[in-house]
């Protein structure tokens, strides 16, 4: 369900996404819009954040790409808007920097006015105001994860229309249609801080091998308590399946 | 008090040479002389009182109503002008609904009486404005358990175990100092808040009051709403049997 990818709204009428589900990327097709015109940075992504009791584990590939340009194979698409509040981002490189760039200034003023960190809740809240009152102009699918003293460890997904939901786990990006399965056969309630890295990065692996604009090496960022923990897996390192 | 300003209390937004601004003080004065209210945070939750006069023998009991909800979470008793007091009480409406809508959450109490606060000090700051002549007596009850806020025509607020504000407020405060408000259950501390509001009634004998409480606590859910009328009049005639007892003891009050 969250799928962003090089097709773009065109046209006056704004109420149709002509964005569709589960595409494979091709750039000629989107309806008579030759994509690569006006190709933006994107970042064509898999994207995924677990919940786990005490904390979240997030995780990104590092793919951007201008067209079929990759521009930056190493990027950090796992973004701070707060001490124990991180988001996830894809779709449009500059739309999703701009959004998580005021969500970050937003949180800061709260929680000095409220002299305390804010909820992740809050944080979600801030996203899905900005995606859905401006749907018709952004192109970002966001996931926002982290740790706050009331709820714990949270989850919450804001796709394409700027939706909220919050989940125990979330996938998201063009890679995520690919592990679907994946991540419904493995994922399993209660699990600890060490199997949710392991699941996320594998499934991460998963898509990143069958998407082309996924790829790169493995993010993760670990929220609790205590703090963040972030952690790289090269490209070489990544967990390997059925290989031909 | 006439004179006290000479010349200095024309206008709010002239000084005095100490420093002082008397026509937000008379604002407060007009709080001061309004009707005795009372907010008392216990321990499963808060309570408001106001005990008003019959103004006319044609008036319908319940009409003029001076304690409104504002969120499901939270409650207002105004005492002062009541006009003013609706005022606030509208704009305590807004911030509460802008404050949701913003932040998903619903508007703690600090923050709502901190912005209620400096709403009635903004009234302070221009020639062509009044103050408002009516403070917020605020109750609510949420994670941080129950609160009692009182926001003033000059901008402060605070938060407090137990306030009363209006006429014969001394009397009560003292009463109120006296109890242990912790450990009490709204239902035992209905009956208490009753017995301070009729003592300290100028006993003519012959006016008719009408006490109007609302609570937010356990038993409502944690939802602010008026006092069933059942348990509001065993309150009072508990209280008033009471006070009746200790007349003919001449003993100290129970805590």
């Amino acid at each position: 369900f969250f799928l962003s990818h090089l097709q773009r709204n065109m046209g006056p009428d704004q109420y149709t996404h002509t964005k569709k589900m589960g595409t494979l990327p091709t750039k000629q097709e989107a309806e008579g819009h030759a994509d690569w015109k006006d190709a933006e940075h994107r970042m064509g992504t898999s994207i995924m954040a677990v919940q786990f009791k005490g904390g979240v584990v997030l995780g990104a590939d590092s793919r951007t790409t201008t067209g079929s340009y990759i521009a930056n194979r190493v990027s950090d698409k796992l973004t701070s808007v707060h001490d124990r509040i991180y988001c996830c981002r894809s779709g449009s490189a500059a739309d999703t920097q701009a959004v998580s760039d005021i969500v970050r200034y937003y949180l800061d003023v709260h929680s000095a006015q409220m002299g305390e960190a804010p909820e992740v809740h809050t944080a979600a809240t801030f996203f899905q105001k900005l995606c859905y009152d401006n749907k018709n102009a952004l192109s970002a699918g966001i996931i926002v994860g982290g740790w706050d003293k009331h709820d714990g460890g949270s989850v919450y997904c804001i796709p394409l229309g700027g939706a909220l939901v919050r989940q125990p786990f979330a996938i998201g990006g063009s890679g995520s249609t690919f592990i679907y399965g994946y991540c419904d056969a493995n994922f399993k309630e209660d699990m600890t801080r060490d199997e949710c890295h392991e699941f996320v990065r594998n499934a991460l692996s998963l898509a990143m091998a069958r998407d082309g604009s996924s790829g790169g090496i493995i993010r993760t960022a670990i929220i609790d308590e205590n703090g963040v923990e972030r952690f790289m897996l090269p490209g070489n390192q990544l967990p390997t399946f059925y290989e031909n | 008090m006439s004179g006290a300003g000479s010349g200095y209390d024309l206008s709010v937004t002239t000084f005095s040479p100490e420093g002082r601004v008397f026509q937000v003080e008379y604002a407060g004065k007009a709080v001061d002389n309004g009707v005795p209210s009372v907010g008392v945070a216990c321990k499963d939750g808060a309570i408001l009182a106001v005990e008003k006069p019959e103004e006319t023998k044609m008036m319908l009991p319940g009409s003029n109503r001076r304690i409104f909800t504002v969120a499901k979470h939270v409650g207002m008793a105004v005492p002062g002008k009541l006009p003013d007091g609706r005022q606030i009480v509208s704009r305590a409406q807004q911030e509460c609904e802008n404050y949701k809508r913003f932040y998903g959450n619903t508007i703690p109490t600090k923050v709502l009486s901190d912005r209620l606060a400096n709403y009635c000090h903004a009234f302070s700051l221009y020639w062509h404005l009044r103050p408002l002549g009516s403070a917020a007596l605020t109750a609510s009850y949420d994670d941080n358990g129950p609160h009692i806020y009182l926001s003033e025509t000059n901008g402060v607020s605070y938060r407090y175990y137990g306030i009363a504000v209006g006429k014969g407020r001394q009397g009560i405060k003292t009463e109120l100092e006296r109890l242990k408000l912790g450990n009490m259950t709204c239902r035992e501390a209905l009956k208490t808040v009753c017995k301070c509001l009729i003592k300290q009634r100028d006993d003519q004998g012959s006016k008719k009051f009408e006490i109007e409480m609302a609570w937010i606590c356990d038993e409502s859910d944690r939802q602010f709403v008026r006092v069933p009328e059942d348990v509001a009049k065993e309150a009072e005639d508990a209280a008033k049997r009471e006070i009746e007892q200790e007349d003919e003891d001449s003993s100290d009050m129970e805590s």
